[in-house]
């Protein structure tokens, strides 16, 4: 009664964790894309011509998409694999991915990579219905910059997701740990202005948040000017996800908070 | 051959309850074996030791030779568990979830076999149906196609027949026999005793985190061989408490070894005039075992 033992089971968590957003799509897709397009009608009617950016050599507008794109991005992938997470640790249905003999880095893998493609996948889609507002972006003069920054901050808040799935045990304790972190950091980050709009102590301070350097070397991939040399915000970039990956690693290799 | 299953010496603690404390267990291969104690007993934490949901404090566990913890990989596959909590994945048919609790098992392409296993649960009808429509016995049935996608060859049932009508509990000891047949080694948590009496083979009985019982269910019945006299009145005499096995109301149920002592009985309880309202007699089953053993751990 042996079965052959054919691909790895790892993709087939990966595989299920797309479908499980893919199936409630108007949720995960949709809506975030409207609410980002919603921000974009909203700010660019009242600001455009009253921002400066780069010193007026980028309209407001078009400075504005990518930061909602890239926002999308990184709340998006924080959504999903934190509510992947909790929603089997409340129901119990996580003893499915527990009883496979799925290691550390299998969980980490599928988790983090479903909620990358759902984060790119609704970036994508707020970039898709920008160019009716800023037809200029398209003549991207860095595309790989503005993918490397999407990819590694898609995966920075694919971790923390992973880290508040398992740190939380009610939804209360995740929907704090996204209100009162994930968003104030991406609010604050320069999604909606540059941080040489700002006064002298707060454009210092923004340099502690990890958020501004993926929002700002995103950027740097639709304009060439960024606030912060896009090598330099890379390296701080990838610090931040290997410190990250390693503390999520060694959490679900002890089994912390899944395993009794 | 190394055994199905192997615990030696393994204890847990949570907090101030000791819920194992060094439990020594072998089970055979193509055994089926039960695992039966009262709630709090230890039986579903030593299942999640098996299954590598919780971890010991200390000891030893193994799948057929394949210690849970260094070589959890062959181990787990070696595996199939019911859980006893009643879950489900909301997002997903029945079909969906099969598949899916097979590919975490690295195994792809099981349609025939997942369709076998549709059948002998009689949930081919419901197989494009989502999880949440199922009633909670289609539920139950679905734990246990998970458990048997990944073709394990032992299978632990912690109460599988909870909440589970009597002709889905009968068609379902047929398909756990059929596998029992076909060589897969069985273990079995229930508080239907009745059942474990019909289906295992042997029997560990735990009571707080210790085996006070071992044996095989011949062995186990035999040494209680006897009869249970079921007495209604208001009280016993007082020569015969300490053979009271338990009381429910008014109705006192009382060891005998033989028929001659049912003479005795009556004689002391006419001497002490004391009024039977009814009366009747029982052989020995698996439950009047369960209860004197444990009744006697409690004294010891």
């Amino acid at each position: 009664m042996k079965a052959e033992v054919a691909g790895h089971g790892w993709v087939t968590l990966l595989y299920k964790e797309l479908l499980r957003f893919w199936k409630v799509s108007f949720q995960t897709v949709a809506a975030p894309i409207l609410t980002a397009l919603l921000y974009l009608l909203i700010f660019s009617h009242v600001l455009e011509g009253r921002v400066s950016v780069y010193d007026g050599r980028v309209s407001y507008t078009a400075f504005l998409v990518p930061g909602l794109v890239m926002m999308s991005v990184l709340q998006n992938a924080f959504a999903n694999s934190s509510s992947s997470l909790i929603q089997s640790k409340i129901t119990g249905n996580l003893i499915f991915v527990l009883l496979p003999p799925l290691s550390a880095t299998d969980l980490f893998a599928a988790y983090v990579l479903g909620a990358m493609v759902r984060g790119i996948v609704v970036g994508a889609g707020v970039f898709a219905v920008t160019p009716l507002f800023a037809p200029s972006l398209l003549a991207m003069p860095h595309p790989f910059w503005a993918l490397a920054f999407a990819l590694a901050g898609s995966a920075i808040l694919a971790m923390l997701g992973l880290l508040a799935g398992i740190w939380a045990d009610k939804f209360d304790q995740l929907a704090a740990f996204q209100n009162f972190i994930i968003v104030p950091l991406t609010f604050l980050s320069g999604v909606f202005y540059s941080i040489h709009s700002l006064p002298p102590f707060w454009q210092a301070l923004s340099h502690f948040n990890p958020f501004f350097y993926m929002i700002d070397g995103f950027r740097y991939g639709f304009f060439g000017v960024s606030d912060v040399a896009p090598g330099v915000s890379l390296g701080i970039v990838a610090a931040a996800a290997g410190v990250l990956a390693a503390l999520t690693l060694t959490l679900l290799a002890r089994g912390w908070k899944l395993r009794a | 051959m190394p055994p199905a299953v192997e615990v030696i010496d393994v204890a847990r603690r949570f907090g101030t309850v000791q819920a194992l404390a060094g439990v020594d267990l072998t089970v055979a291969e193509g055994e089926f074996f039960g695992l039966l104690g009262p709630n709090g007993a230890g039986k579903t934490t030593l299942i999640s030791i098996l299954a590598g949901l919780t971890r010991a404090d200390r000891g030893t566990a193994r799948i057929l030779g394949h210690d849970v913890v260094t070589d959890f990989r062959v181990a787990r596959r070696s595996l199939g568990v019911v859980p006893q909590e009643l879950v489900f994945d909301p997002f997903f048919s029945v079909r969906e979830t099969l598949e899916f609790q097979a590919g975490y098992f690295g195994l792809r392409r099981q349609g025939a076999w997942i369709d076998e296993i549709l059948h002998h649960l009689d949930l081919t009808g419901k197989a494009n149906a989502n999880m949440r429509s199922l009633s909670g016995g289609m539920k139950r049935r679905v734990l246990v196609g998970q458990a048997l996608v990944h073709k394990p060859p032992v299978i632990v049932l912690d109460e599988p027949t909870a909440g589970v009508d009597v002709e889905l509990r009968q068609s379902l000891w047929r398909f756990i026999r059929k596998l029992n047949r076909d060589g897969h080694t069985i273990i079995l948590t229930t508080h239907y005793l009745e059942e474990a009496e019909a289906l295992c083979g042997r029997i560990a009985m735990l009571k707080d985190g210790r085996v006070v019982a071992l044996d095989s269910t011949h062995n186990l019945l035999s040494r209680f061989a006897g009869l249970t006299c079921r007495v209604a009145s208001e009280q016993m005499p007082a020569a015969w408490e300490a053979r009271i096995v338990r009381r429910e109301g008014a109705n006192f149920y009382v060891g005998l070894a033989n028929y001659a002592e049912l003479e005795t009985l009556l004689a002391a309880l006419r001497a002490d005039g004391i009024a039977i309202d009814e009366l009747a007699l029982e052989e020995t089953d698996l439950e009047q075992v369960f209860l004197r053993i444990m009744k006697g751990a409690e004294a010891a």
